[in-house]
């Protein structure tokens, strides 16, 4: 264990086992994160800071602590995506439509978190119902990214849709956070924040209390500073419910005793598909950089094809919509948040209340969805994403039949500038063109800070693997991690004096 | 495919949200701008492929047919805008 000059530079593990060996206490160690998110709230990663919260669990960690009752996760400080409902704090989704909404019930997600003794720090900013991959679509204002360029003063997205978690973990605001990720969320602001993110095998995580965008793609994870982190998180994130009858019963392994077996003898698939025209030189060498790395460890590099991945993405963008036009057609002003004023009839209340309460995207999404779920269109627009999301998933199952994962690049790029792609929604869309994939393939991903382009600004790979291997996954991506050793850290420009 | 002004509105209105005669424009182009890049699918050769339903091959769960939560009226009318005695109040729809 090393003990770093500041509490809030312990990872997750290393704060763990100091709160457990009685070296530092919770509330010292929560106290300092709630330092930290003071001052620096240029970031906006946080939509709602729960100080008060965070003392309170705190205090009764160490209560605990001192009993010699201490759970596994007893006492470390914990940022939740604003998309979690957490019972009595107000939950958003990024949407000015929830603005006030204030659940009467905890998701089964970050109640896992808390039954096992995490303290919840706030909730973090992200892009309205998770419908971006910038973070710019949010009610509440962009989350700044902590990496800036070389010599540059320019604010740069911190990816999305999870952007504040990836700030949050990123800016040393806290231990680990919670992600959801439908096309990329979790690992394309992992992989431009320069941290580590965790999207698990669809039905791994319940979806109970999550407010849903796509519900056939949406899936919680761990977004953390190394590896180990997010398996610790993972494990205690998993869980099968009741609740959410797509949650699957298969065992939660001990991910992190397995972490450091190396990658001896792993075949791993490099997909031929993933290199794309026009992305910087830099992607490609990094890709190649991280076969060698795995290679030197004794993992067995195989080439592969996925011949549809280039129609993963538009296929994306029809299931998703479609199924988030159906989702959001709860949000009627009737039962919960935002209601119109001066309307003329029921029809008029829900048509003014949710032109208020949503954004520009979602509004486009929804259109879409409605559209593409239209009579007369259904079977040649959704029918048809459904039979290539088949073949995608298809894609997969036959590269598994020789290679144990794949390697990729996370994204097509670094952070870009607040604003720069805001006026092309495809454009846009394309940051998750080598994350998409495994969410309508169901399938595990990891995105594992690995580099910095020629600027300074951090790139991951991905690791991706086998329904509901998640063990293998982290196995890699620790491999990844150890080659790499990137050590460097975001200068902390935007810390109040 | 494309879709036109009136398609627009149309499915404005199926979403039932309101959309200002000035953003009609801009919404079929942005519309166009997805659906022409969506269109790339058509090239896909899907003869004979079976709908994704879901990504996990597994049986849908049963469970017991009985009341496992209730009794949480003030629960559930507690984020509604308007409410009165556990009832949601909404613009007279029956004349």
């Amino acid at each position: 264990m090393s003990t770093p000059s500041s509490l809030t530079e312990f990872t997750l593990a290393d704060a763990r086992d100091a709160v457990a060996a009685k070296k530092i206490s919770s509330t010292e160690l929560t106290k300092a994160h709630i330092a930290a998110i003071e001052a620096s709230r240029s970031l906006n990663a946080f939509v709602t800071e729960t100080p008060d919260r965070a003392l309170e669990m705190a205090r009764a960690s160490d209560a605990r602590i001192a009993k010699g009752e201490a759970r596994p996760l007893e006492g470390l400080p914990l940022a939740i995506k604003d998309l979690f409902c957490t019972k009595g704090v107000r939950t958003t989704a990024g949407s000015n439509i929830l603005n006030n909404f204030i659940p009467p019930y905890e998701s089964t997600v970050s109640q896992n978190l808390w039954d096992v003794g995490a303290v919840l720090l706030g909730k973090t900013n992200m892009d309205e119902f998770a419908m971006g991959s910038s973070n710019e679509t949010s009610h509440f204002g962009p989350a700044i990214n902590p990496w800036r360029a070389r010599n540059s003063n320019s604010n740069l997205v911190p990816g999305g849709s999870s952007g504040g978690s990836a700030a949050a973990v990123s800016g040393y605001l806290a231990l680990g956070a919670t992600g959801t990720d439908t096309g990329g969320s979790i690992r394309q602001p992992a992989a431009v924040a320069g941290i580590v993110g965790l999207k698990p095998t669809y039905g791994r995580c319940s979806r109970w209390g999550t407010v849903a965008f796509a519900s056939s793609l949406d899936q919680a994870g761990p977004m953390a500073r190394t590896v180990r982190d997010a398996a610790i998180l993972m494990r205690h994130m998993a869980s099968v419910d009741p609740k959410d009858s797509t949650s699957v019963d298969v065992p939660v392994p001990d991910y992190e005793a397995t972490l450091e077996g190396g990658v001896k003898e792993l075949r791993v698939g490099i997909p031929k598909e993933y290199r794309i025209d026009g992305a910087p030189p830099e992607i490609d060498a990094l890709w190649a950089k991280g076969a060698e790395w795995l290679k030197a460890q004794g993992a067995q590099i195989v080439d592969v094809s996925l011949p549809h991945t280039k129609y993963a993405l538009p296929a994306y963008y029809i299931v998703a919509p479609a199924e988030a036009s159906s989702n959001l057609a709860r949000y009627d002003g009737v039962r919960f948040g935002l209601r119109a004023k001066d309307v003329r009839d029921i029809t008029d209340l829900y048509e003014k209340s949710r032109a208020e309460g949503f954004g520009a995207e979602v509004k486009r999404r929804i259109l879409i969805g409605t559209y593409v779920l239209s009579a007369g269109y259904y079977d040649a627009y959704y029918t048809r994403a459904q039979k290539v999301r088949a073949l995608i998933l298809r894609d997969f199952e036959e590269a598994y039949k020789h290679c144990d994962v794949l390697l990729t690049p996370a994204t097509p790029g670094p952070a870009f500038a607040v604003g720069s792609q805001s006026d092309d929604p495809v454009a846009m869309y394309l940051n998750d063109v080598f994350t998409v994939t495994v969410n309508l393939a169901g399938l595990p991903g990891i995105s594992v800070p690995a580099g910095l382009t020629a600027e300074g600004l951090p790139l991951g790979l991905q690791i991706i693997g086998k329904a509901f291997d998640e063990a293998t996954v982290l196995r890699a991506g620790r491999a990844i991690e150890q080659a790499a050793s990137f050590t460097a850290k975001p200068a902390p420009w935007w810390r109040a004096a | 495919m494309s879709v036109d002004k009136d398609t627009v509105r149309r499915i404005a209105k199926l979403a039932r949200i309101a959309l200002p005669e000035e953003r009609v424009e801009p919404m079929e182009k942005e519309l166009n701008g997805i659906l022409a890049w969506v269109a790339q699918l058509e090239e896909v050769d899907v003869e004979g492929v079976a709908p994704m339903t879901s990504v996990v091959a597994q049986k849908l769960k049963m469970r017991d047919d009985v009341v496992t939560d209730g009794d949480q009226a003030e629960a559930v009318v507690a984020n509604a805008p308007m409410s009165e005695d556990h009832f949601f109040i909404v613009p007279k729809v029956v004349e």
